[in-house]
């Protein structure tokens, strides 16, 4: 299989001239001309330049869905490390129990881990995030392991093809992350495998046809699919 | 500081038998470490570098915390055995000086803005040193901040020139720092050219500097494409391989 259409690009790299191309993300401009400012695999759509990166720390985006751990719980809010250079807050109003005040151990506490949505990003980067949505919730028991932000898309595939696949063969529960996180309920041989398959989706992250390999690796010691 | 000593033969050869516009050896590797966000090794002659980029994450203590861009901390060690008699460990006046100078080079070329109230932390560990520490060090900070995935605006590297026997010459080996003239360490932005750190030490007429300059600016630029081969090595061709 050929490389082209995914090339690397380094910082400084010139990526191409303002007027004709635009700058999108992971791009800056200087005298007029386009060039790359982070690591990563270069992507032109219409005019727009923009560079999906291959490294780097988890940057919050409002609505995106993430995995927390619980790291302080105060009287009107916790705080919540969500992978991010930066702790988030969850205050007592987005969540969607009734509590009352200095309360809020009773309900979260250091430790506890939670689906929850990304609400607000101030301009200096204060994060809040809710509880208040469908499919959000404290997630109870599982495991919980990390992987690299920046394969995000790889993991869940194209229309969540990819999670899918490592669902159906391992017949765990999963939930993935934005930030990077993936929490997994079954069996310890399912999490085992879950945790195979996504480290080997980690390192081949930007190769083609990832998804049959992927398949291959699950299939080969799947005892019984729904 | 005049010696007698020779360190160039009269067919214009150092010692280590190097012409004078000549770099020592240089072999990169990125990604060496699993637990930092980025890493990186270089061996530069007989320097052996590691260089770990932590963050970008909430600056510690608070009072540090920036709310308008983040601060770039580095942090230039040199393990006890190193040098020749064991180095004292911890931090002295030397390192504490190479720190800081490296802390605002390093500074200028990060999208710092992107990142108010955090840190992003840089630990140099010089495991093996054979002059031109600062630089090594420098260059291999640059390819670890690009491993973390680091916004930037260039990839930093550095390079030192110097005067030997009253001769120019490019990146001074251990005797020729010790026993020669003068010593002329810059850092720059390969791509605009700006200077981002520059020091000297000994004494260079204004022709001789201007002349050690140029040729530092080009053992930079020589560097920089080690520099990138060395990262591409690590990302382009793993991808190749396993598409083989």
């Amino acid at each position: 299989m050929s490389n082209e259409g995914r090339q690397v690009v380094i910082p400084g790299q010139i990526l191409g001239e303002f007027p004709t191309f635009k700058p999108g993300r992971g791009t800056f401009v200087e005298n007029q001309k386009i060039y790359a400012e982070r690591l990563g695999v270069l992507n032109i759509q219409d005019t727009f330049i923009n560079i999906i990166p291959l490294k780097g720390r988890y940057d919050p985006i409002v609505g995106d869905f993430v995995i927390g751990v619980v790291e302080e719980a105060s009287a009107s809010h916790w705080m919540v490390d969500i992978n991010a250079p930066y702790p988030a807050m969850l205050h007592v109003h987005e969540v969607p129990w009734e509590i009352e005040f200095a309360d809020t151990e009773k309900y979260l506490n250091t430790g506890d881990t939670i689906l929850a949505k990304v609400l607000t990003i101030d301009e200096s980067k204060k994060l809040q995030i809710t509880l208040n949505d469908r499919n959000l919730f404290k997630l109870k028991g599982g495991h919980l392991i990390e992987f690299e932000p920046s394969v995000y898309r790889r993991i869940m595939g194209k229309k969540y093809s990819m999670i899918e696949i490592i669902q159906k063969y391992t017949r765990c529960r999963i939930k993935v992350g934005k930030n990077g996180r993936i929490w997994i309920d079954g069996d310890a041989e399912g999490i085992e495998r879950v945790a195979q398959a996504i480290s080997k989706i980690e390192s081949e992250a930007i190769t083609f046809g990832l998804t049959d390999r992927i398949e291959e690796l699950l299939k080969k010691d799947a005892k019984d699919v729904r | 500081m005049k010696s007698d000593i020779k360190l160039i033969n009269n067919e214009g050869k150092r010692n280590d038998g190097r012409g004078p516009k000549d770099i020592r050896k240089i072999k990169i590797e990125a990604g060496v470490l699993h637990r930092a966000d980025g890493s990186c090794y270089l061996e530069w002659g007989g320097n052996k570098i590691l260089v770990a980029v932590y963050g970008p994450r909430e600056a510690v203590p608070r009072h540090t915390q920036n709310p308008l861009k983040a601060n770039v901390q580095a942090r230039y060690n040199m393990a006890a055995f190193s040098v020749e008699d064991r180095k004292r460990p911890g931090p002295d006046r030397r390192s504490v000086e190479i720190s800081k100078v490296i802390s605002e080079a390093l500074e200028k070329i990060v999208l710092t803005e992107q990142f108010p109230r955090a840190s992003i932390d840089v630990c140099i560990e010089v495991l093996d040193a054979e002059a031109g520490t600062r630089c090594a060090g420098l260059t291999a900070a640059g390819v670890a901040l690009i491993d973390a995935g680091i916004p930037m605006r260039d990839i930093p590297v550095a390079c030192a020139a110097g005067k030997i026997n009253g001769q120019v010459v490019l990146d001074l080996g251990k005797e020729e720092d010790n026993f020669g003239d003068a010593d002329l360490p810059i850092a720059i932005s390969p791509r605009t050219g700006e200077v981002l750190l520059l020091q000297m030490d000994g004494h260079l007429t204004y022709d001789e500097f201007n002349e050690a300059f140029d040729l530092a600016v080009q053992g930079c630029h020589k560097i920089s494409e080690i520099q990138k081969k060395a990262i591409m090595d690590k990302y382009q061709n793993a991808a190749a391989e396993v598409n083989e």
